[in-house]
């Protein structure tokens, strides 16, 4: 098969969001399904005239004409949209005019879409699949896979975030100066929810996982691309984001039985250093303005990791950002993590008393960091903690990993 | 060997959900699909697509921006292929894309 049609899935996903973004600028956010119908339907046209004829020089202008022809016939076919749809949309909305596909007004079409999509009305789980759909042009069968689910209960979930930005009335528009603050957070929380979805995927795709952190990315940067919205935090977001996906192909194993590789066996040849170099220039300018929050905390973490020899000073270090992590955004994950910074620093007896008084017996990592702590004292007792972990783990993955734990605890090398 | 036109339709907006993989695939069968015709000799012309702007002139002069049918239905695109009658012209028509998105092929001979 031919390889100039290989790309063609990209390009989809390119510009997918962008259309869908710009028509619903154009003729307002009530009307985003007749915008994706527009949109589809241009794709399935380019499948068959591409097809025939070859892909043209410039697809992204051929996709966007023949989108601009769709549009304006569709809302003019039907005979009701000068009595109903006009006074809707309000006087500010260009129902005359062309769609722009210039870059600045797909931009701007894209940051607007981001804040209604990231819309605190609907469930945080709908805010991503709206935004994997919308704005990251993803199909209802790869968001099904990335959330463990199926095709139908993707859609319905889908058409009731929709419903619902619809009876909201949402508007495709930056949200007013006094509540940007409060609505950049969930964006900024949408953004990082969606890249650990990626990153600690329920899905043992790796081509979609990684596709997942990709996107978190490059919404995030949309936003550092604005004055009001490029704030240190999102800057410290981006940052964390780059340093954890630096890690993504070395903790990457030979094939999804194996699990991930622990970071301390990754090979640090396959750590991407211009991630990790993107990621400190984020991290430099956040650290430009007085405020602290807790993607700058994990950034900061995350960065250390990115150094892989262990002095007491990095562990020390590690220990104090995750007391502040705890103190700003307590979490059972930031609980744990805390205690194996602190069993690093001032070891295995402290950090083992501090775990045993949790006693959080319906959490996996809950013992595997029981496990963890005693298995160069205990071996019995550690592959009793592992096992339960396993036990207690939910997806594939996670249970691949430990089982990759236990056959090292048990090998006689060790 | 005669020509004939196919006329492919597709029910207006069936597949709000294509996806990325979906879309890819259909190309590359378009693609398949007609180089099958093209390598038997029997393509006639790639055709062409009709745009879906484009005015209908009605009696009395009343001239409108369409729709063209009323159905929710469009015409896509068509195609000229060369066929000794229109059972072989149907045969060539079998494995069109349009089919698999719920369309379908009309396959009307040209008189000559």
């Amino acid at each position: 098969m031919s390889t100039e049609y290989e790309s063609l899935k990209q390009l989809f996903q390119q510009e997918f969001s962008k259309m869908v973004a710009v028509i619903s600028k154009q003729f307002g956010l009530q009307h985003m399904e007749t915008a994706e119908d527009i949109v589809s339907d241009t794709f399935l046209q380019a499948a068959e005239t591409w097809g025939v004829k070859g892909i043209p020089e410039n697809p992204a202008a051929w996709l966007y004409a023949v989108a601009k022809q769709k549009t304006l016939y569709q809302f003019r076919r039907n005979k009701t949209f000068e009595e109903k749809v006009v006074p809707q949309i309000g006087a500010n909305a260009n129902t005359t005019g062309e769609l722009n596909f210039s870059e600045q007004s797909i931009k701007d079409s894209q940051l607007q879409m981001l804040f209604a999509v990231c819309n605190p009305a609907i469930a945080g789980e709908a805010q991503i699949g709206l935004a994997l759909r919308i704005l990251c042009g993803f199909g209802i069968d790869e968001i099904a896979e990335a959330f463990f689910s199926n095709k139908e209960t993707i859609n319905k979930r889908l058409s009731r975030a929709k419903e619902k930005l619809r009876a909201e009335k949402v508007n495709m528009e930056l949200p007013p100066e006094n509540t940007l603050a409060g609505r950049l957070d969930n964006v900024l929380h949408i953004i990082y929810l969606l890249f650990s979805e990626g990153y600690f995927s329920k899905t043992q795709n790796q081509v979609l996982r990684k596709e997942l952190c990709a996107e978190a990315i490059r919404l995030a940067i949309l936003l550092t691309e604005y004055n009001r919205t490029n704030l240190p935090k999102t800057n410290a977001l981006l940052a964390l984001m780059c340093f954890h996906a630096s890690r993504f192909d070395a903790r990457q194993a030979c094939s999804p039985e194996e699990g991930f590789i622990l970071y301390d066996n990754q090979d640090e040849a396959l750590w991407d250093t211009e991630l990790i170099r993107r990621g400190i220039r984020f991290l430099s300018r956040a650290t430009q303005g007085s405020e602290i929050s807790s993607y700058h905390l994990e950034a900061r973490i995350a960065s250390l990791h990115c150094r892989k020899e262990d002095t007491p000073e990095k562990w020390e270090e590690i220990l104090d950002l995750y007391d502040q992590l705890l103190l700003m955004k307590y979490s059972p994950a930031v609980v744990l993590n805390r205690i194996y910074a602190l069993y690093r620093v001032n070891g295995i007896s402290e950090a083992l008393a501090e775990a045993e008084k949790l006693k959080w017996d319906n959490n996996h990592f809950y013992f595997l960091l029981l496990g963890e702590l005693v298995k160069n004292d205990d071996k019995k007792r550690a592959v009793f903690y592992f096992q339960k972990a396993m036990n207690l783990s939910k997806t594939q993955t996670e249970k691949n990993a430990i089982k990759q734990k236990l056959k090292e605890i048990q090998s006689p090398s060790l | 060997m005669k020509e004939f036109m196919f006329i492919f339709r597709q029910h207006d907006f069936d597949t709000r959900s294509i996806s990325p993989d979906e879309f890819q695939k259909l190309a590359q069968k378009w693609q398949k699909w007609k180089k099958n015709i093209e390598q038997q000799g029997k393509l006639g012309s790639n055709g062409n697509r009709l745009s879906s702007e484009g005015k209908v002139l009605k009696p009395g002069g009343i001239i409108t921006d369409g729709p063209f049918v009323e159905i929710r239905e469009i015409l896509g695109g068509f195609m000229m292929v060369k066929a000794e009658d229109l059972d072989e012209a149907a045969t060539l028509a079998h494995g069109c894309p349009v089919l698999d998105i719920n369309g379908s092929v009309e396959i009307r001979p040209l008189h000559t």
